[in-house]
């Protein structure tokens, strides 16, 4: 069974609604993909009690009651070829050609190894904040928020919201670069107000600068954790650790396309000219994917990618000089909460890196190249396929050989038998 | 006032909010969600589909990612935490 649609974007979050309206504003036929049950991605991730911002529902809504786009949720790209992808379901699988594709595959954590990061109980910060949103219990519960990055407040304050006792928030980046990046903020005013609400959401709840968590405690659960701070090292007793480092690009399905990619920071990120064009003929990129700048750059890059994808002329200038600016924000954050020696220097040799195959960081270290170590330790061979445990090793300047190889997430043998013979299933021989 | 549903975790009711995760509903029976290759316990890590830490059997398919789906009621939900 094959489905064609003139253009096909995969994924929903900012970039993605707006890339499928505005392709389907041209006229086009567009078929708009998600791994997910609702759209919105994870910055406008559905909140089971609260609801989305009236500007995010607008969006939703005008995507996917557009007549000419047709919703495809809960569907997993897992195979590509040149045209037309392997998608999965809960019920099927089968193939989708397209004429034009739109990459909207956003970001995903940074997770940082760290002495008991693999106790129940701790998550990522955006992690906690997609729990929190699909009805995880936190009423009650003692919350820390740990790691770097403007997320930490947003993750915060969604726990609050839910019901949480949030008793602090650790940022390792220093206060000096945070005031560097403060007096530099009324180039955007409307995160300034952002910023200013966040504080306000997270009224009483103390905000410690350059300070790390070093560790985590508890039998089969967290109990106690370790913080250690400019000037001293603290034990807090606490029920979830919510700790991230930032974002990075999902590039998975990009690298299996084949599109150049190019570095950010210590990941990576799918490289795209002017009009959100990858080095792929007939595939382009928009958000996240093509580098961490936030929901606002998504939007944009999103518009922009829809319109080049069904060949518009008209309509892009506009969209690229509010990109630039959006996208200076972006290099700002970045400087300010680059991840700092100390957390770098965190995980131990008996400290496990891949939480999958249990590899601790020790037992990589007898190994000269990724791929050795990939064979002799079975890191990153256990189902996220290398998602959390290359992206840490990337950040600890470490080599991680994560290879493009199908299917892009563990499938069902039946959606594999739909490859043809030269396609996606022999490739798992090898 | 939003409505709940009633999931089975583990042989056990549990009560929750409608449209909430599998993901939520095994968090709030208490219960892990799995043991790693070498026996630790673990539980949702990302939240949104990349880590494969909550995976658990629904309704006797195994290795579903409990964050990804839906509750509906009535689910058998299995976990070897």
């Amino acid at each position: 069974m094959a489905e064609r649609y003139d253009v096909v974007v995969i994924g929903s979050g900012p970039a993605g609604l707006t890339a499928a309206h505005a392709a389907a504003r041209q006229g086009v036929r567009v078929g708009l993909v998600d791994a997910q049950a609702l759209p919105g991605g994870q910055v406008w991730r559905h909140d089971v009690r609260f609801s989305a911002p009236a500007f995010a529902r607008r969006c939703m809504q005008a995507t996917l009651e557009h007549i000419k786009i047709d919703w495809l949720p809960q569907t997993r790209v897992v195979g590509a070829e040149p045209g037309r992808l392997l998608v999965e379901d809960p019920r099927s699988a089968r193939w989708l050609k397209y004429g034009a594709l739109v990459l909207a595959t956003g970001a995903r954590e940074v997770l940082l190894p760290f002495p008991g990061w693999t106790l129940p109980g701790v998550t990522g910060a955006g992690g906690l904040q997609a729990l929190a949103k699909q009805g995880w219990p936190l009423a009650g519960k003692r919350v820390v928020v740990a790691g770097s990055g403007p997320l930490l407040l947003a993750a915060a304050a969604t726990a609050r919201r839910h019901g949480a006792r949030v008793l602090a928030v650790f940022e390792q980046a220093e206060r000096a670069a945070m005031l560097r990046f403060t007096r530099g903020l009324w180039r955007w005013p409307a995160r300034v107000l952002q910023a200013a609400a966040l504080r306000t959401q997270l009224a009483g709840v103390p905000y410690h600068f350059g300070s790390v968590v070093t560790a985590a405690q508890g039998e089969d659960a967290l109990r106690e954790i370790e913080v250690s701070g400019p000037h001293r090292q603290r034990r807090i007793a606490c029920d979830q650790l919510a700790v991230g480092f930032g974002l990075a690009p999902n590039v998975e399905l990009a690298r299996m396309l084949g599109c150049q990619l190019e570095a950010e920071g210590a990941q990576q990120r799918v490289r795209v000219d002017a009009r959100q064009h990858t080095s792929v003929p007939t595939v382009y990129a928009a958000g996240e994917v093509c580098g961490i700048g936030g929901r606002d750059s998504a939007l944009i890059e999103g518009a922009i990618a829809g319109l080049a994808a069904t060949g518009a002329r008209t309509g892009i200038a506009s969209l690229q000089r509010r990109r630039a600016q959006a996208r200076a924000f972006a290099r700002q954050l970045r400087e300010t909460f680059a991840i700092g020696e100390r957390v770098r220097a965190l995980a131990q040799p008996d400290t496990l890196v891949c939480r999958c195959e249990d590899v601790t960081l020790g037992a990589l270290d007898a190994h000269v190249d990724a791929r050795g170590a990939k064979l002799a330790t079975r890191c990153g061979m256990g189902p996220c396929q290398g998602r959390i445990c290359a992206t840490a090793l990337a950040e600890l300047g470490r080599a991680a050989g994560i290879a493009a190889r199908p299917p892009l997430f563990p499938a069902r043998l039946e959606s594999l038998a739909l490859a043809p013979a030269d396609g996606v299933a022999p490739s798992l021989a090898t | 006032m939003s409505t709940c549903i009633c999931v089975i975790v583990n042989g056990k009711p549990v009560e929750i909010v409608a449209g909430a995760s599998v993901a939520a509903a095994v968090a709030r029976a208490g219960s892990q969600f799995r043991r790693s290759r070498s026996g630790e316990a673990r539980a949702a890590l990302c939240g949104m589909g990349v880590c494969f830490e909550c995976r658990v059997e629904i309704d006797g398919v195994p290795q579903q990612q409990a964050c990804m789906l839906i509750a509906r009621a009535g689910m058998q939900v299995r976990t070897d935490g």
